[in-house]
């Protein structure tokens, strides 16, 4: 909508147009008649953004996004210490640690299921990629007030109800920390289809060949043949996948604010700088937290590609 | 290209197995057990996975009474079909213009993203500029942030633009995704140059064999990005829980959301309102499947 402005730079550096109109003779105009709506809108929605909260981060800014009030490192001091901050980078570590190796080994599971039946694949499959069409907030709407609702009427309770067990109140509920199962299974129905397409998707692209000749070295039982076969062939599917994960759970905010808002006992790290920024419009220690986060997730991707070569070896 | 590769190590190692007589002459009793097994476990799956939608589904056609009834009732006793006008003429819950805000909005948005970043992409894949390869650098380095730690940054810049509380503030900075870009130019990359040069040698620029002749040849690929897109922009919370403040630019997400939250709302509307939202999405799911699968294959594993 914006792209009559967008594109008047292209213009300005095109050479003079040779024939009829519509047609671009110039590589340089026709480079930035492509290209140059998008990165102007990459300059003003990503980079000029990224600069200006650097500096507003080494400012006091409450209920201002305007730099100048200068108080040097202190934003990121205060961030740093012992704190609301640094437990949000706990709540996502203990977060990470339950759903990154849960739903790499659930998906990766279902996946094996599938591929090694004919019958009704087609139907399973979508049956498992279907809540990607849901949202985090409906799922969150139904755990909520359906599933995990802590009264007898919730699916949980009822099913436990069957064998004796008495009422959870699962959300409110912090010893032992039962809200834990609701923020984890939450996920875990919405992304397991997604990761099982990813690696079906590797599955098929492993050679039939490799298995014959896995049998004829005397690869008996299927074990087998997954240790040395399968998953050393998923390698690729498998280092992007774990990355995947970890930057998903990293950024997690739609369930953990509907399901527990602004509770202290389970605030990541987004669902805390949106409280600091939006709620009380300290623009100061936002933008200094939203620094330290995309530097550590800067450090991480880094860190795997170092690791893994990228993991795109294929 | 890639569709190709993909349908056909789809239906390789299959057509290779494929003798079903031989394979059933060899089926002894311990295969037979496996096979039950896995079945098993598949129809177990399957039924945890379709029991959220089952219980939006008999929430959303019950009364409260019903809902909240301390015996389990598979179904409600009756539809309730009246739940349907109960929600649309709530005044307190304007359902339908959180619909049609997310409508506007996704549709923009994946029309957007497709343009924007179709053409760059085509730019940076096909346009020999000598600043091609440092500007695709200064586009690969914004790959490494993720769009949700920069929201405090892109809220400053809509609320400096005065966009808080309109459409373009929702729609405009979430166009100018690296992602989608390098997608788009590493499938590019692949295109047939041949189809190209039959364009050039009839006359065309750039701008002419881009939508004469590759666009037309890679409808695949845009279905299959525009379907992962349309999705994401539908389901997404946050941006439009930050720009859409106002009660008139609530997504039907963030509508959602502060029901759940105030519960000032029935909650067989509020289930209704829920099965309403997913609606439109399990269409574009059951109709364009084949899409969204491939553009999750295509889309997560370069991620």
């Amino acid at each position: 909508m914006s792209a009559p402005t967008l594109m008047a730079p292209a213009a300005n550096t095109a050479p003079p147009r040779r024939r009829a109109k519509g047609r671009i003779a110039g590589v340089t105009g026709a480079f930035w008649l492509f290209v140059g709506p998008f990165v102007v809108g990459l300059v003003i929605f990503v980079f000029v953004p990224i600069i200006w909260s650097v500096v507003l981060s080494f400012s006091r800014a409450q209920n201002t996004v305007t730099p100048g009030d200068w108080v040097g490192l202190q934003n990121y001091i205060d961030l740093l210490q012992p704190g609301p901050f640094l437990d949000s980078l706990i709540t996502f570590t203990i977060f990470a640690a339950f759903i990154v190796p849960l739903t790499f080994a659930l998906s990766l599971g279902l996946a094996l299921l599938l591929n090694g039946v004919r019958i009704l694949r087609a139907f399973f499959r979508s049956v498992y990629f279907l809540p990607t069409a849901c949202s985090y907030v409906v799922a969150s709407l139904v755990w909520k007030l359906s599933v995990f609702n802590g009264v007898r009427f919730g699916l949980a309770n009822t099913v436990l109800g069957w064998f004796g067990v008495d009422n959870i109140a699962w959300l409110a509920t912090t010893d032992p920390p039962w809200y834990w199962l609701v923020i984890v299974t939450v996920r875990l129905w919405l992304q397991i289809g997604f990761y099982m397409i990813l690696f079906l998707a590797g599955l098929q692209r492993i050679s039939p060949e490799l298995y014959e000749a896995a049998a004829v070295d005397g690869a008996r039982n299927s074990w087998q043949t997954f240790r040395y076969i399968t998953f050393p062939q998923l390698r690729a599917t498998s280092v992007a996948v774990l990355l995947l994960l970890l930057i998903n759970a990293y950024q997690a905010f739609d369930e953990f604010f509907n399901l527990l808002g602004n509770s202290s006992f389970a605030r990541p790290p987004l669902v805390y700088l949106y409280y600091t920024a939006q709620f009380n419009q300290d623009f100061g220690h936002g933008t200094a937290g939203a620094v330290i986060l995309a530097l550590l997730i800067m450090v991480v991707t880094l860190a795997q590609g170092r690791i893994f070569g990228f993991g795109r070896a294929e | 290209m890639s569709t190709a590769t993909h349908t056909l190590a789809q239906h390789g190692p299959e057509m290779r197995q494929d003798p079903v007589q031989r394979k059933r002459r060899r089926m002894r009793p311990g295969a037979v057990v496996v096979a039950v097994l896995r079945y098993i476990a598949l129809v177990i799956s399957a039924v945890l996975f379709l029991l959220p939608f089952y219980l939006i589904l008999r929430n959303s056609v019950s009364l409260d009474t019903d809902i909240t009834a301390p015996g389990w009732t598979l179904f409600p006793r009756q539809i309730q079909w009246a739940n349907f006008a109960e929600l649309f003429t709530d005044p307190s819950v304007n359902i339908l213009r959180a619909l049609a805000n997310s409508a506007i909005i996704a549709v923009l948005q994946t029309a957007g993203m497709l343009l924007l970043c179709s053409m760059a992409g085509y730019g940076l894949a096909r346009i020999p500029y000598r600043w091609a390869t440092p500007i695709f650098y200064a586009i690969l380095v914004t790959l490494m942030i993720p769009p949700a730690v920069t929201f405090i940054p892109s809220f400053i810049i809509v609320s400096q633009l005065r966009w808080v509380d309109t459409y373009q503030g929702i729609i405009v900075p979430v166009l100018f995704s690296g992602f989608t870009t390098f997608l788009f130019r590493q499938y590019f990359l692949n295109f047939p140059r041949s189809l190209e040069e039959a364009a050039r040698v009839d006359g065309l620029g750039y701008f002419g064999a881009f939508w004469r002749v590759v666009v037309p040849n890679s409808l695949a690929f845009f279905a299959a990005i525009a379907v992962i897109t349309f999705i994401a922009s539908w389901n997404a919370f946050l941006w439009p829980l930050i720009i859409g403040q106002d009660s008139s630019m609530w997504t039907v997400q963030v509508a959602l959301s502060t029901f759940l939250t105030a519960q000032t709302i029935n909650l067989h509307e509020l289930f209704l309102a829920a099965a309403v939202s997913i609606a439109p999405l399990v269409l574009v799911f059951l109709f364009l499947q084949r899409y969204l699968v491939q553009g999750v294959a295509e889309t997560g594993i370069k991620g």
